[in-house]
């Protein structure tokens, strides 16, 4: 395992390359978000919430496809958030191509775009499927395995907001343990999600040994475009996993969206990994660790292991083992600070 | 299939969302916003430090050079002889350790010289003239700045040379005279009419014969403060000053003794002290009344000077001389901070004494001038404008209450000739206001990379107590744009595109290089992340009003 990611350090001493762009950095270096010239897949006028973490990842993610490809892309939509957000009819935000058919059936719709656009000859447009947590991990579950087992040429990203939001936040099978939602209440001794339960969709994708999986954040920009033209640049089925904020279902502030992001990274609750082949071949190193508490009360969906009368919570104890666990089996400190 | 045939909603072209003007959400507003960062605050000359840094951060070190001489003209004597209290509050020091940019000062100014850069200004003349008096460094800013500001400038140096205590007091191995004689000299290549040797002792006549409009004073602080020391037989006593000013204008150096004690814990008694070791002495002492919390030194030239091998007696006071015998009484510091005797006694032995207790100023020459005051502290009084209680006349640098320093000395130039310039025109010069201040808490340090400060090297030890070469090296290009790359642009946009970047809604309009930003408020939700992920401070959020 190597232990950078897919981004070559630069030695860039003002910022780095944190930020999004940077007039000293050499234009090539600079994120495809820097541009003037981004195809914007998602324009103005969406009805995303303030803060909306799924708008950003779907642009981040599409916008760097779409350069990986020269344009030559269509978008595969499963039902969800990102599809209700941008296309209430007769309006649409999408300045791509874009195909919406239901909630369970993207990966199959966009496998079939792929061998269409091959029966026609345009084997070079390249098609990325789709969805939401929910879309993905539950309701296209079964289409989405297919897919991948196929090994069909697609690239499915999936924007993880850990519930179904745009039905009024539902648990999913990708809700985190303790977390509240509608279905899951912070009521009785284990209040919240329950601890056990749910799935892990990238260690799925990598058990069909597809050639690439990765997991990705809106808090890092440089490290998300990487590993999205990475994948443009790999044939068959390919599956990116996004962590994406959602300031209505998890109770944050919408300034925080790319702060809370950023802090799962950092606690060690949501790493950035690469695989080849049901592989893990990179991870991102963590940067500045942070306890999981960091991260959890920035979220009213955590509020209730914070409540004064419930102390010390053992609920966060285990949600720091999840971390903690997460840190060991991906080597995820820098070597100096490893145990 | 024709469209007539397809069902009612499929012939309907999309129409795009631009038609949803998601900006009637908005609560909260977000603002691009200038803040003043720490160290602009700080500089006594005015610098707009952040601003040529930003031009040093792209190699332009040309455009960096002209950024800085529009408020001093001595970068290359600045970036050496400032304490540099931009450095004390530089945000960065609470991330890792303050930019360097004393470092990257010396060596704009040092590139300047190598390339021979002219200050670019325009002024139309405005044919009137103006006497400076004094070529120390407030005279130089002043006759500079007015000359930017198109007056004719005259300079009266009763000395033989130009610097005043830049020459005078700081001694050669801090400020090398090749640095220094060639920023007076560029100063003077602009017109300025520096004359030497003549001291000025009627200014009301340089008014009435001369025909000045204005005259600015600046002859500095250079009588020595003496004290009471019974002594039987004393060894040879000096002060400070005359052994700085001798070992520059001297025709062989002073001779000193093998044992030398420099009385006083000022930057002078440091440089003294220093001085005698380069001039041969074995034992260069300093005796100090309080202790090393308390000096008027700057901390970092006791150490240099103790590196050396100057040793410092802290708590003692100088009671009796006796030819070479030194009694000096051992002190305590009280409860108000003020050293009190114990009784107890030492006896040092040593061939001459430096008294380095200050200096005061010699305004005699400004005594019969009608309306200008001078404090019992020989201070010389001036209004908000640095205008004495004469009339046309005004004062600066050492002679008038402030802190005595170059980085003051020039910042009073600048003030004094903008005021001489509004006055001059029969206005008042109105001080542009300041932007509210940048506090670390407004940084999002998380975009910033960690990076160590590069350090200046150093000469050997040998030589610097044997020889007057200069002890701090510069830097070269490499370290110089390190060191300004290292800047966080606290509260100043530098164009990293982060709100460009993150904005969920792509209301952020990108103006292009040099243009920074422009919020979109048709499509702006007020979400604020960009003023949350902004790394510098440069975004504000506001209320809407209804």
């Amino acid at each position: 395992m190597s232990d950078e990611t897919a981004i070559q350090k630069v030695k860039f001493y003002q910022t780095g390359t944190h930020t999004v762009g940077n007039r000293l950095m050499d234009e090539s270096r600079r994120t495809v978000q820097a541009s003037i010239d981004r195809s914007n897949a998602i324009t103005s006028g969406h009805r995303a919430c303030q803060g909306c973490g799924e708008a950003l990842g779907a642009r981040y993610a599409l916008d760097a496809a779409m350069r990986a490809t020269n344009g030559k892309m269509v978008a595969v939509n499963a039902t969800g958030c990102l599809e209700v957000f941008t296309t209430p009819y007769p309006e649409t935000s999408w300045q791509i191509p874009w195909l919406h058919s239901l909630f369970g059936n993207a990966p199959a719709v966009a496998a079939g775009v792929a061998a269409g656009l091959r029966m026609r000859g345009l084997a070079d447009v390249k098609v990325v499927a789709q969805g939401g947590d929910g879309g993905t991990a539950d309701i296209g579950f079964g289409c989405l395995s297919g897919m991948f087992e196929r090994n069909d040429d697609v690239l499915y990203v999936c924007y993880d907001n850990e519930a179904y939001m745009n039905t009024g936040v539902q648990r999913s099978s990708a809700t985190p343990p303790a977390a509240h939602t509608t279905t899951t209440p912070a009521v009785g001794a284990a209040p919240g999600n329950v601890f056990g339960t749910g799935k892990n969709l990238p260690h799925i994708a990598m058990a069909h040994h597809i050639p690439y999986v990765a997991t990705a954040s809106v808090a890092d920009l440089h490290d998300l475009e990487a590993k999205v033209t990475k994948a443009m640049s790999i044939s068959g089925a390919r599956y990116i996993h996004i962590m994406v904020p959602c300031p209505l279902g998890w109770g944050s502030a919408p300034e925080d969206t790319i702060r809370i992001a950023r802090l799962a990274v950092e606690s060690g609750l949501f790493p950035l990994i690469e695989a080849e082949h049901g592989r893990v071949v990179r991870v991102k190193k963590i940067r500045r660790k942070v306890p999981v508490t960091d991260y959890l009360r920035l979220q009213r969906r955590f509020a209730h292991l914070f409540e004064e009368n419930v102390a010390p919570n053992e609920q966060v104890a285990r949600l720091q083992e999840i971390a903690d666990s997460n840190i060991v089996r991906y080597g995820l400190l820098a070597a100096e600070e490893s145990p | 299939m024709s469209k007539s045939n397809l069902p009612f909603a499929i012939t309907l072209d999309p129409g795009t969302s631009l038609a949803n003007q998601t900006g009637t959400w908005r609560t909260m507003r977000p603002l691009y916003i200038d803040r003043l960062p720490p160290c602009n605050n700080a500089c006594p000359a005015g610098e707009n430090i952040q601003k040529w840094l930003y031009h040093a951060e792209e190699g332009d070190y040309a455009t960096a050079w002209q950024v800085l001489m529009q408020d001093n003209p001595l970068p290359a004597v600045m970036g050496r002889v400032c304490y540099h209290p931009c450095e004390d509050v530089c945000n960065r020091g609470q991330l890792d350790e303050a930019v360097s940019i004393h470092g990257v000062e010396r060596f704009l100014g040092d590139y300047a010289i190598e390339q021979r850069l002219q200050p670019i200004f325009e002024a139309e003349p405005s044919g009137k003239r103006v006497l400076v008096v004094g070529a120390g460094p407030s005279g130089l800013s002043a006759a500079y700045h007015l000359t930017r500001l198109g007056h004719e400038v005259t300079i009266r140096e009763a000395g033989p040379m130009a610097g005043g205590m830049m020459r005078f007091g700081i001694p050669k191995y801090r400020l090398p005279r090749a640095i220094l004689d060639a920023e007076i000299r560029r100063i003077v290549g602009m017109g300025v009419e520096l004359v030497l040797n003549s001291k000025v002792d009627d200014i009301e006549r340089c008014f009435s014969a001369e025909g000045f409009d204005a005259v600015f004073v600046a002859v500095g602080a250079h009588l020595a403060k003496r004290t009471e020391i019974p002594a039987h037989a004393a060894g040879k006593i000096l002060d400070a000053v005359s052994l700085l000013r001798d070992v520059e204008i001297g025709a062989e150096p002073p001779q000193l003794g093998r044992r030398v004690v420099v009385y006083g814990g000022g930057n002078t008694a440091m440089d003294a002290a220093r001085t005698a070791k380069r001039l041969g002495a074995d034992e260069a002492m300093i005796v100090y009344r309080r202790s090393r919390k308390e000096m008027p030194a700057h901390d970092f030239e006791a150490r240099e000077a103790e590196e050396e091998g100057v040793i410092i007696h802290w708590l003692r006071t100088i009671k009796q001389i006796d030819a070479t015998a030194f009694t000096v009484e051992k002190m305590v510091i009280d409860a108000d901070g003020r050293p009190q005797p114990t009784g107890q006694f030492e006896t040092l032995q040593a061939d001459t004494l430096i008294l380095a207790l200050g200096q005061d100023v010699d305004t005699r020459f400004l005594e019969r001038v009608p309306g200008v005051e001078i404090a019992a502290d020989g201070m010389v009084r001036v209004d908000e404008r640095m205008m004495t209680g004469r009339e046309g006349l005004f004062a600066g640098g050492d002679m008038v209450p402030a802190q005595r320093t170059v980085a003051v000395a020039i910042g009073h130039g600048k003030k004094a000739a903008r005021h001489i310039d509004a006055w001059l025109r029969g206005g008042h010069y109105e001080k542009p206001a300041t932007h509210e201040s940048v506090e670390f808490a407004h940084l999002n340090t998380w975009y910033y990379d960690d990076a160590p400060r590069r350090v200046q090297d150093q000469l050997s030890l040998v030589r610097r107590q044997s020889s007057f070469d200069e002890v701090m090296r510069g830097f070269d290009e490499e370290n110089a744009l390190f060191e300004a790359r290292r800047c966080l642009s606290c509260g100043n946009c530098f164009e990293c595109d982060n709100c460009y970047g993150i904005c969920p809604d792509n209301a952020v309009i990108k103006l292009g290089p040099g243009a920074r930003f422009r919020f979109d408020y048709d499509y702006c939700k007020g979400c604020g992340i960009c003023a949350a992920e902004c790394p510098c401070g440069a975004i504000m959020m506001v209320s809407e009003t209804l």
